[in-house]
């Protein structure tokens, strides 16, 4: 029993050290070389250029396929809401999308504070199109977990279709509707989560298609 | 609630139980020393290398004594380095720092330490703004292997103290622990990571990319580009998830699109967290010599899970009555997810998130593909009860087994009590001294958690952190000390952790939580071995046929009521009650 006292800890520190480099050095290298080697488009940020297509090329890069963008212009599709900040900023000062500090907003959905987001939220949406008084979908009113969810339902797409056609002024609504049906993601295997929109992908497609002047 | 929402869900229990018989004979083939189909010719050559380096004997057996030694020692040192790591970030240098992220800060060094080493990966820091390179790979990948290894070798430890008969060991410690990373913990992270590559979550040392934005965003001046953030999350990301750690490479965790860009991938990684757990039991089965008794555990598991599972995803699927009159369509179909989509993806849908809220804080994982804080009130309270339950509803990987053993050892003393007889399990006689162990076992994570919070709402600098008023706050609180005692570290992260105050208690909680367990079922471990097996008679209760298994659902049930029902009333139950009958 004595002589296990000492040796215990040169076993323990070893072992530690051993076992870092092995699972903290050596897997996470292995990892790498594996997917850079396999995937280097997703496993470098799944980068996309103007024209909606993968980019290896940061600089050519508009954004992430995976990481929505805030759009609050009539003439784009605008995502869902997003409760992120400026990076450490206190107090905290609110940044849309910002991808260096993701987050939720936490507030409870029986709460006051989170009942007066989802208004501020509507009443932009009606500020902009105050004509149309079809039921706003819940998603396109509510903040996601990340802050950078980069999809919005169908039926939120389809609900600003007549406002984007009144500030684009070249595209028709059928156009549009279009546009969005080809941008629909069945769900994962046909069953799993849920049929999305990208908006970043949809904005920029529209772009393409209805050039506007800046 | 839709039938898609229902498939969904049933595709998950199919999946899992389909993968436990072979990873379950698997993992016993681990322990019990038999070839692992060349993986032993590939890995055997490290393992036994690190034996000799270390001075590790591998035929060497320990008592339980000597086994809770090494594990405390091998914990502490783990502990100590992880601090030094976070204390001296600033000179990762520029290729394992290339964010140039500050040293961190003292008290937030050590509960991130505590944090990590206990399995818990509570934390209050973002990963993104907080740790370097060098930190989420060396100080953290690595506690998210060991702490996990630990977990499996107290597990079959405990089994050997139910399968051995008359002996004085329990097993050897290191070779446990390096077994498990090396055959079980490594290989299947390196398959997950690989297939959450493919579906896009980052794995790469490059620096924070910045792209310009489509649109510029107006704050207090113009923002015109977005900083992606980059790092070897894919390779963290997936031992997270199988080893029932839960701590993210990003701040938002599962719910961040590098982390789970696709719903597959929030499916992938909610088996990975449930997969070792479920298969454990099978594993349980065949070294003690009876399959029967391995399923029996996993049904009595598998039906808790099931019902508050269906629990949680009808709270979350409920029209929220604070926006009658609004105008907004919160109805559910296929090209609008409806329900309470608040702080949830939208690719991972109402399904999905209340199936996945309710398997992480069942393990012991943790982490979160959407915010558990803005749940309703009845689904925020689902993945409190099923942390209060002791992380025995599959529980953490291999914690999980050892806790539901113990509430057991329990059941069959209760129906012991019934009929006037000495309770038996698996040929053991259990004996005043395993009687005391395991209450103390389900006393001390109830008095931790109530006590602790009970403090938190007294302080000042325990409710200046709470991120909703009213009793909202409160179940903040709650959850936090929940979610920490029982090391799980999923959070109703509206609560802001990062103070003094709640950096050292919570550390306090964690670490109690971990180690006066663990040593505890180590003790029970090695008075079981040292018994004799006593042949089953004419009155000894079966453990393994249906009676069992809902005495045993019962016994599970009632503890965990009859301790958290005051505290869950004043919390979601008020929450509830007010949102939906009253007129605000």
């Amino acid at each position: 029993m004595k002589k296990e006292a000492f040796k215990n800890p040169w076993s323990a520190i070893a072992l530690t050290l051993i076992l870092t480099v092995i699972t903290g050095v050596i897997y996470p290298l292995f990892v790498t070389a594996l997917a850079q080697l396999l995937f280097p488009h997703q496993a470098n940020g799944s980068l996309i250029d103007r024209n909606g297509n993968p980019t290896s090329d940061a600089s050519q890069a508009v954004g992430s396929q995976l990481i929505g963008q805030w759009f609050d212009h009539p003439r784009y599709f605008w995502p869902r809401p997003s409760a992120t900040t400026v990076t450490n900023s206190a107090p905290a000062v609110a940044l849309p999308y910002n991808a260096a500090q993701s987050g939720g907003s936490n507030l409870s959905p029986a709460g006051d504070a989170w009942v007066a987001n989802v208004q501020s939220a509507v009443e932009a949406l009606k500020k902009n199109d105050p004509d149309n008084t079809k039921p706003i979908p819940i998603d396109l009113v509510t903040a996601s977990g990340s802050g950078l969810d980069p999809h919005i339902s169908v039926d939120a797409a389809r609900y600003q279709i007549a406002r984007i056609a009144k500030a684009r002024g070249n595209i028709t609504a059928a156009e549009l509707e279009k546009l969005i049906a080809a941008h629909t993601e069945e769900r994962s295997l046909g069953i799993l989560g849920e049929r999305t929109v990208n908006v970043l992908q949809l904005n920029l497609a529209l772009d393409k298609i209805a050039p506007h002047t800046p | 609630m839709t039938l898609n929402g229902w498939m969904q869900i049933c595709l998950f229990f199919v999946v899992l139980l389909l993968l436990v018989k072979p990873l379950g004979s698997y993992m016993a083939r681990v322990f019990m020393g038999k070839s692992l189909f060349g993986l032993n010719s590939v890995l055997g050559p490290v393992e036994r290398l690190t034996y000799r380096v270390c001075g590790i004997r591998a035929e060497d057996e320990m008592s339980w004594k000597s086994y809770a030694w090494a594990l405390v020692l091998f914990s502490a040192v783990g502990l100590l380095l992880t601090y030094g790591i976070e204390r001296t970030q600033q000179w990762h240098g520029r290729l394992l720092n290339p964010a140039g992220q500050g040293n961190v800060e003292p008290n937030l060094a050590y509960n991130t330490a505590a944090s990590f080493t206990t399995n818990t990966n509570w934390q209050n820091y973002s990963g993104e703004t907080t740790m370097s390179y060098l930190t989420q790979m060396a100080a953290l990948t690595f506690h998210n292997f060991t702490s996990a290894a630990t977990g499996i070798a107290v597990a079959i430890a405990l089994i050997r103290g139910l399968s051995r008969r008359s002996a004085a060991s329990i097993g050897n410690f290191w070779t446990d622990i390096v077994r498990a990373a090396l055959y079980i913990l490594m290989p299947l992270s390196i398959v997950l990571a690989m297939l959450l590559v493919s579906q896009g979550v980052i794995q790469n040392f490059s620096p924070y990319k910045t792209v310009p934005l489509v649109q510029a965003t107006k704050t207090t001046a113009a923002v015109t580009t977005q900083t992606l953030p980059m790092g070897p999350a894919a390779s963290q990301i997936a031992i997270k998830h199988l080893g029932t750690n839960g701590g993210g490479f990003f701040n938002a965790n599962s719910a961040h699109p590098f982390e789970s860009p696709t719903a597959l991938t929030d499916f992938l990684e909610l088996l990975g967290e449930t997969v070792i757990a479920a298969a454990l039991c099978y594993t349980f089965g065949l070294m003690v010599g009876d399959k029967r008794q391995g399923w029996a555990l996993l049904a009595a598991m598998l039906i808790i899970l099931v019902v508050f599972m269906s629990v949680c995803y009808w709270a979350e699927s409920t029209p929220n009555p604070r926006l009658a009159g609004m105008n907004i369509d919160q109805t559910t179909s296929v090209t609008n997810p409806g329900g309470n989509m608040e702080g949830k993806e939208l690719r991972i849908g109402i399904a999905a998130s209340a199936r996945f809220a309710t398997c992480t804080t069942a393990t012991s994982c943790g982490a979160v593909d959407s915010m558990h804080d803005s749940y309703m009130p009845i689904g925020g309270m689902v993945p409190m009860l099923m942390m209060q339950m002791g992380e025995c509803i599959l529980g953490g990987t291999g914690t999980g087994l050892y806790s539901i053993l113990v509430l057991a050892i329990i059941s069959v003393f209760i129906a012991g009590l019934m009929v006037g007889r000495t309770p038996e399990y698996l040929g053991k006689k259990i004996e005043a001294y395993e009687i005391k162990m395991a209450s103390l076992l389900i006393l001390l994570m109830p008095a931790t958690v109530l006590i602790f919070t009970a403090v938190g709402c007294v302080l000042p600098q325990g409710t200046s952190a709470m991120g909703n008023p009213g009793a909202h706050g409160f179940s903040e609180i709650l959850y936090a000390y929940t979610s920490q005692t029982n090391n799980n570290g999923s959070a109703f992260a509206g609560l802001n952790g990062n103070t003094p105050f709640w950096n050292i208690t919570g550390s306090f909680a964690m670490l109690i939580g971990r180690f006066w367990f663990i040593v505890p079922t180590l003790a029970l471990a090695g008075a079981l071995a040292r018994k004799k097996y006593v042949p089953a008679g004419a009155g000894t209760l079966p453990t393994h046929t249906p009676l069992f298994v809902g005495l045993l659902i019962g016994v599970i049930l009632i503890v965990a009521l009859l301790t958290f029902v005051p505290a869950l009333t004043l919390g979601p139950v008020i929450e509830h009650l007010r949102l939906f009958t009253a007129t605000i």
